[in-house]
């Protein structure tokens, strides 16, 4: 499996992702669902989440990686990027979250001095931690007592409770060292009652359909995770498949494109549409470009209003911004919504 | 190339109402009512659904439910045992007409 730039897909292009999804085929505008429940133009409420994507470097190389990471991709956020976004954390103590992603974030080398010096700064740190990232190498075994120090929240995906599924979305044996490293993030405490430490999971689909309802499927991977492996977490995130880079790339391959835009579009919820994590979250590039989230940033949606780059970082400017919107922001919206954080009803 | 089946018209099922929209309405309430939460749960209905479908042989709850089922959470091994459990009830439902064989048999032989 090659990253869509390795293998020079013509989706590596944003401009040809963004064309794709807005040729008419008869799909209902996102735009108009929205202003059909009466919440056009999309503003935020807040900034609560600052969520930096150090990297698109990944020692993975996963089907439905919307940021199409791997190990060939060298676009790594500098120290210089890092110490603007911490002079902007610390002067905003409205933000209570730093949410840090990739590719895997601690690949990049300033990851363990960044983390440290927003530890000082007292504010909630995420990490989203592929798992394997902890058995790949000698230098990263310490991570969980890295992230115990540091009183990281841990947000690990793992698709499903069995290897076929598991594998199947994310390379061959990745389930295997992902079960062997959360079970290293439990010996120091993580996922533990009391413990303080939060190890969260994330479930999403490995194929074109939607998540099953987060609550019975979090009773089902408790269940399955302690009773075969002894393994212990706090939630589990049901997120739903963007159709943007690999996946939407998968849905064309497969033919599941229209169906699954359909299923997306039939299953829009307007509860979810009000709860949408752009209004709460910032979203800044490795390049210290920003969007409305994760998703924009891969399809170099940059928000709109003169705050485009965290070196011009304006909060009135951000706060009164209309969110960019497309096609692809059906996938936030479906059944209980999805969000980095899970489902939002 | 011009088939019996075509997925597509699996989406325009709720259209029978076009012709008989009062019967299709009391169908599709019906249909809701039982897919619901009860004392079964709706994901465990959605297992037993698929299991039917096999049974009945229709391919277009048989799309539906693997997508249900997937959407439910189960796995491939359970959906695949439920399509067994269907395959068991049938097979047996052929096989058990081997007694009403055997007992013609001794009607008529000696």
């Amino acid at each position: 499996m090659k990253s869509l730039l390795a293998q020079k897909h013509k989706f590596s292009d944003s401009k040809a992702q963004i064309e794709f999804l807005e040729e008419n085929r008869g799909f209902p505008l996102f735009a108009d669902s929205l202003k059909s429940c009466g919440i056009f133009p999309l503003k935020p409420a807040g900034i609560d989440i600052f969520q930096m994507n150090i990297g698109k470097m990944c020692n993975q190389v996963c089907k439905h990686c919307h940021v199409d990471a791997g190990p060939d991709r060298k676009e790594i956020m500098t120290r210089e990027t890092m110490e603007i976004c911490l002079s902007v954390i610390r002067n905003n103590p409205e933000i209570q979250t730093v949410d840090l992603t990739g590719g895997a974030p601690e690949m990049n080398p300033e990851f363990f001095w960044f983390v440290e010096e927003v530890s000082k700064l007292n504010r909630k740190i995420i990490v989203r931690c592929n798992l394997t990232i902890i058995l790949a190498n000698k230098k990263y075994h310490i991570l969980p007592e890295f992230f115990k120090e540091h009183k990281v929240e841990v947000v690990s995906s793992l698709p499903f409770y069995n290897a076929q599924r598991t594998d199947s979305q994310r390379g061959e044996g990745v389930f295997e060292k992902s079960i062997r490293a959360i079970q290293m993030l439990n010996e120091v405490g993580y996922g533990k009652e009391n413990s303080g430490l939060m190890l969260n999971l994330v479930y999403n689909p490995a194929g074109a359909f939607l998540p099953a309802a987060q609550a019975i499927l979090e009773g089902q991977f408790k269940q399955q995770l302690s009773r075969q492996f002894g393994i212990v977490f706090n939630h589990l995130f049901t997120i739903t498949n963007m159709p943007i880079s690999r996946f939407l790339e998968y849905l064309i391959q497969t033919e599941n494109y229209e169906d699954y835009m359909d299923k997306l579009i039939s299953a829009f919820n307007p509860a979810a549409a009000t709860g949408v994590m752009c209004r709460n979250t910032l979203s800044i590039g490795w390049d210290g470009q920003i969007y409305d989230c994760d998703f924009n940033q891969m399809l170099e949606l940059n928000v709109s209003g003169a705050s485009k780059h965290i070196r011009d970082f304006d909060k009135q400017s951000l706060l009164t911004r209309e969110i960019v919107l497309n096609q692809h922001c059906f996938g936030c919206t479906a059944g209980s919504g999805s969000s980095c954080g899970g489902a939002t009803t | 190339m011009k088939t019996y089946y075509n997925p597509e018209d699996l989406k325009k099922f709720s259209k029978i109402g076009n012709f008989q929209k009062k019967l299709a309405d009391k169908f599709f309430d019906y249909y809701g009512e039982v897919f619901a939460e009860g004392e079964l749960s709706a994901r465990e209905k959605s297992l037993i659904a698929l299991a039917v479908a096999h049974a009945i042989q229709c391919p277009y709850c048989i799309d539906a439910y693997t997508s249900d089922s997937l959407e439910k959470g189960w796995t491939e091994g359970q959906m695949m045992e439920a399509v067994h459990v269907a395959g068991a009830i049938r097979g047996g439902a052929s096989l058990v007409h081997g007694v009403q064989m055997m007992n013609k048999v001794n009607d008529l032989t000696m």
